[in-house]
């Protein structure tokens, strides 16, 4: 009889068999399909694939919330600037100032374990923009801006002949960098920084007038935009695109609000030029850095205003009738979307895009904060990555700090202090966020594990 | 008469002699560093951009510890204050971009005092420099 029968080990599971197999082949469908759209990009991860890599134990020495963790990419590279990180994810640097005739460097992981070596090195210019765009990677000069032809391993084809995109920029010494990033829709973005502080007749004198109309803001103090893919440009073939930022380093293009964010690093010296208008403290902790949302053809204030980030409002410069309450003609002036305390230097901005971070991340922005010099006497601030997190294009919340520590001591009261100083920003393939120190070379990787 | 006269050629001689004294104390004391804080005037004037430990600012604003310009030729240095300093600096390998805008509105008191500070502070072991050395300077500009 039946119920003498010992039950199969699948009777006695059967509806839980039943109900699970269309779930266990569903599971494997996805996998599939997932792994399948992963590896089908033939020229990433199906040569290259990414290896998921294990923080260093010290986490590079940095500061990082709960479930992150940090490698020491790679050190003494050199003064690293700006980053680009490729699909198969090498890392191209670009380096502020020519070191053994060469001014970009390119790290490659064979090992998969996130330690690169040197692959290529080339580029005897100095300089701090690096991007990589439709096959091409894309460095600036202080005065110029080359692209390098790109393989299917992304190595450069070409290391002695870039093609020359853009020439002539002015460069007179001050805020020189010409920082650049990319559109999807074949225009590249050039910051041309303004060569003085406030525009006075003599820069950071005390006493010198401003200029009034400010003449600088003809050709800097502003951004330019080009074609990505037209050799020779000047001045005259850009256009310009954004006026009244004093200078930028850190820049983006959001492609969620397809426009083009930037950090502006605003004026010095309030208290040095105007000690009876403001306190060492003020000085310190004025005016913000802001961050700019660009419509094309606005402009954003700089010298004639800067942005009090107590008062929350825009307020008229010293040199241009100013005390500090004034508004004047800045009643109308662009505010910032985000405003960040004093001379803390933004010098890398990235949105995020990846998925390896917490959902919170995506779409929004880090920001690479070089660390600040003009707060002395009071201490310095910055030498950090901050996180703002960002909803519908807008910051949706309050800036966080992100990785500390790159300096190395817990009070940098001389900017000579800082181990390390953060630059350029960059996501790999993967979703890591990279970022590069200009002061002694190290490159860094920030992964997510999850582990708290 | 003999004690006044004596008394007169005593007092002649003892005025001649102080005032000799009196002299060389005033040459002494002008070539002594002046009595204004140094470090105070450094610390108003200059630690905005040279920092509290004469460091600079890495790539902008050059540091003044154990350079050529802060030990070497004083007429030179001086001239810096005055005038300001432009141009890509390079201090043993490294470049400083940033411009020094002149100071020239500081008294000569003031910048000998500044200086003299500079000279023997920040691992410095330098002489003083002189209110005659600032003048001088200013002159020749």
């Amino acid at each position: 009889m039946k119920e003498n029968k010992r039950p199969t080990f699948f009777q006695v599971y059967k509806s839980s068999f039943l109900t699970s197999l269309p779930i266990l082949i569903g599971v494997l469908l996805f996998s599939f399909t997932t792994l399948r759209n992963a590896y089908s990009k033939k020229d990433s991860l199906a040569k290259h694939p990414v290896h998921s890599v294990m923080p260093d134990a010290d986490n590079a020495g940095l500061n990082l919330p709960k479930g992150f963790g940090a490698l020491l990419v790679a050190e003494k590279l050199g003064p690293t600037r700006h980053i680009a990180v490729a699909p198969n994810g090498d890392i191209f640097l670009k380096l502020a100032d020519v070191e053994a005739g060469v001014g970009i460097k390119v790290l490659h992981d064979e090992e998969g374990k996130g330690k690169p070596k040197l692959s290529q090195s080339f580029g005897d210019y100095g300089g701090t923009g690096m991007a990589i765009k439709n096959g091409y990677l894309y460095a600036s000069s202080n005065t110029d801006i080359y692209r390098y032809r790109l393989d299917e391993n992304y190595r450069v084809l070409d290391i002695k002949s870039p093609e020359h995109i853009v020439t002539g920029l002015i460069e007179r010494g001050e805020h020189e960098s010409k920082s650049i990033a990319l559109d999807n829709d074949g225009n590249i973005y050039v910051n041309i920084g303004a060569y003085s502080n406030s525009c006075q007749v003599k820069d950071r004198e005390k006493g010198s007038p401003a200029m009034d109309p400010c003449p600088i803001l003809d050709s800097a103090g502003g951004i330019w935009k080009f074609k990505a893919d037209v050799l020779n440009q000047t001045y005259k073939n850009g256009v310009h695109y954004a006026k009244g930022i004093r200078n930028t380093v850190g820049l983006d293009w959001n492609t969620q609000t397809n426009s083009l964010f930037v950090m502006q690093h605003g004026r010095d010296q309030l208290h040095d030029l105007f000690p009876n208008l403001y306190s060492y403290k003020e000085s310190a902790e004025l005016p913000a850095e802001e961050m700019f949302q660009i419509s094309e053809g606005k402009s954003y204030g700089w010298p004639y205003c800067y942005y009090d980030e107590f008062q929350n409002k825009k307020v008229l410069a010293p040199e241009y009738g100013g005390d500090g309450k004034k508004v004047g003609r800045c009643a109308n002036a662009e505010n910032p979307v985000i405003a960040f305390p004093g001379h803390m230097a933004p010098n890398g901005l990235l949105f995020y895009k990846g998925n390896m971070f917490p959902s919170r991340y995506k779409n929004g922005a880090f920001v690479a904060f070089h660390g600040s010099w003009n707060r002395a006497p009071e201490p310095q601030k910055g030498y950090f990555v901050v996180f703002v997190p960002f909803e519908n294009g807008k910051p949706s919340g309050k800036w966080e700090i992100f990785a500390d520590n790159f300096a190395g001591v817990n009070l940098v009261k001389s900017p000579g202090q800082a181990k390390h100083r953060p630059c350029g920003l960059a996501e790999g393939p993967d979703g890591s966020l990279y970022v590069t120190d200009d002061h002694e070379g190290s490159v860094y990787r920030i992964v997510y594990t999850g582990k708290i | 008469m003999k004690i006044p006269s004596l008394f007169l050629s005593l007092f002649f001689i003892f005025s001649i002699l102080s005032g000799a004294m009196a002299q060389t104390k005033t040459e002494k004391s002008k070539s002594k560093a002046p009595a204004l804080d140094g470090k105070k005037l450094y610390n108003e004037i200059c630690l905005g951009c040279h920092q509290e430990d004469g460091g600079g600012v890495p790539g902008m604003n050059p540091p003044l510890i154990q350079t050529s310009y802060v030990l070497g030729d004083k007429a030179e240095l001086i001239k810096v204050i005055l005038k300001g300093l432009s141009g890509k600096v390079n201090i043993k390998g490294k470049y400083y971009s940033n411009i020094m805008a002149s100071q020239a509105y500081l008294k000569d008191e003031q910048i000998a005092a500044i200086l003299t500070y500079v000279r023997s502070n920040f691992g410095n072991k330098a002489s003083a420099v002189t209110v005659e050395e600032v003048k001088k300077a200013r002159a020749e500009k």
